[in-house]
């Protein structure tokens, strides 16, 4: 039950999304670089390391920080 | 690019009644493909070069870093990319031990054992043996795999002076609905090797003063992380974006930190007992993370707006609210100022604790993990910040951006009494980042 209903859900979504969007000479704004879902990866990085040596949580955006000794 | 561009003609456009629509776009797509040819475009395209450097500073003497990094990228062939980075983070500063302020002075052996440091009446105690460098190289190639489908790669190392880092990860990312929806997966195996000095202490142990012999077990130990990541991101509108992802993070191994103390104190006064009064923490070997992260970008004419939220849980009890609000003005061609502003809050992790009870060491009734770490406490913390770019000729630019972080908590937590209910456990922290960079092209 619980699974159909999950299957549901996400062709509903699916086809939800196929309603949305532009067409290819509609994404002048899109394409900006500021429109990037990272438009600064250095500063991202950084504040991810900070976040993740004072903080408990991590991840999200991307892989959740690691690599450091730091917490 | 060039080839979807292509695509996008509309062929029946074209009014030649002798030349076949197909035909055309065949010609033209062989002509395209020779002209940007691999070697064309590794010989032609320079690496893009972003040079940044993080200075942080924590209020009191505490934490402050130095962090300088280099990244760099290149197209060897149509949307092929090698990202190349290395980050160098040096450490200085003091952080608190775990263990709780005190109307006498108070003296702490160093994780050596071969030495010691004193704390004054009423000061929150603060271990100052905290240094470190640490060295991170990664690498990362992207390409197409099909008309549709992309995929990427990479390898990260890191080392410092007490700690190793291997890791190694992949994502696959399908385009979907004319290029507006976008599902991708990727995964991240990780193993971590700790060798702290004076070796591992055994949980609960207590310190013993300076040059007698502490109870520590294995030189090292090690943790693996296993991480996935789905995501969908959809263009809304010709000014909105939105990407919605899950992720799932798995540790295993050693997650203890090995310097962290906790204080054992009366159970009727509060006081702290006169032997044996600090004890070694104990976390578990396993931790389970999850988030949902949801971020929107919505275009202005001129400006950029862009807003994240994300919900984070885990199996130690942990949950905590973040968002992130930042507005890119774009008040002239070259330049942008981008104010930022994110709000974090999180709750206890479940085996926080404050202190340890004399009882319960007496009659063995310690509960089996306790940490006085203050990251797993309850808090919350805000960032504000700004940043400023300008672009340059010959496509270089600099950037210069400023934040403060603030940490605010319960100074008298749950579990405290007695004389320890004087004491501020959790004095605000405040810390600055200043951020300068400088990128080109190469």
């Amino acid at each position: 039950m619980k699974k159909s209903l999950a299957l549901w859900l996400c062709l509903l979504s699916l086809s939800a999304c196929s309603n949305m969007g532009v067409k290819s000479w509609d994404r002048n704004l899109l394409a900006k670089p500021d429109m990037a879902l990272n438009d600064d990866p250095i500063t991202n990085a950084f504040n991810e390391h900070i976040y993740f040596s004072k903080e408990a949580s991590s991840g999200g955006r991307g892989f959740g920080g690691g690599g450091c000794g730091c917490n | 690019m060039l080839q979807h561009a292509i695509e996008d003609i509309k062929l029946e456009d074209i009014k030649q009644p002798n030349i076949k629509p197909k035909e055309i776009k065949k010609a033209l797509k062989m002509a395209v493909m020779s002209l940007f040819s691999a070697s064309a475009y590794a010989a032609d395209n320079p690496w893009q070069v972003e040079t940044s450097g993080l200075l942080y500073s924590e209020s009191d003497s505490r934490v402050s870093a130095v962090e300088p990094v280099v990244s760099a990228r290149k197209e060897f062939a149509d949307e092929h990319y090698l990202n190349l980075k290395l980050v160098v983070d040096a450490l200085t500063g003091a952080t608190p031990s775990g263990a709780l302020p005190s109307n006498s002075v108070q003296t702490f052996t160093r994780p050596s054992g071969n030495g010691s440091y004193i704390i004054q009446p009423g000061e929150l105690p603060l271990d100052n043996t905290f240094h470190d460098t640490r060295v991170a190289l990664s690498a990362n190639w992207e390409q197409p795999l099909s008309d549709r489908l992309r995929g990427q790669t990479g390898v990260n190392f890191s080392q410092e002076y007490d700690f190793t880092s291997l890791g190694v990860s992949g994502n696959l990312a399908r385009d979907f609905n004319d290029r507006n929806t976008t599902l991708s997966a990727g995964i991240n195996l990780e193993n971590d090797w700790i060798k702290p000095e004076g070796d591992i202490p055994t949980p609960f142990a207590a310190m013993q003063p300076e040059g007698a012999v502490q109870a520590r077990g294995d030189s090292s130990d090690s943790k693996t992380v296993v991480d996935f990541l789905f995501g969908v991101t959809q263009v809304i509108n010709a000014r909105t974006v939105m990407q919605l992802s899950y992720s799932i993070s798995q540790a295993d191994g050693y997650l203890t930190d090995p310097f962290k103390i906790l204080s054992v104190v009366d159970d009727a006064t509060g006081d702290l007992v006169t032997t044996d009064a600090y004890r070694f923490e104990n976390r578990p070997d396993k931790r389970s993370k999850q988030s949902l992260y949801w971020q929107t970008n919505y275009r202005l004419d001129r400006d950029r707006i862009s807003f994240s939220y994300r919900y984070f849980w885990d199996d130690w009890d942990i949950k905590s609210h973040t968002l992130d609000l930042s507005y890119r003005w774009n008040f002239a061609e070259n330049q942008f100022i981008e104010p930022e502003l994110r709000y974090y809050q999180q709750t206890q992790a479940e085996f926080y604790e404050p202190l340890l009870l004399a009882s319960d060491l007496l009659n063995d009734t310690l509960p089996e993990f306790a940490s006085a770490d203050q990251r797993l406490a309850e808090f919350n913390a805000v960032t504000v910040g700004v940043k400023y770019q300008r672009q340059l000729a010959n496509n270089q630019h600099w950037n210069a951006r400023l934040a403060m972080y603030q940490q605010s908590g319960e100074g008298s937590p749950d579990g405290v009494f007695g004389s320890n209910a004087q004491f501020d456990l959790f004095p605000s922290l405040t810390a600055v980042i200043a951020q300068v960079g400088y990128g080109f092209e190469w």
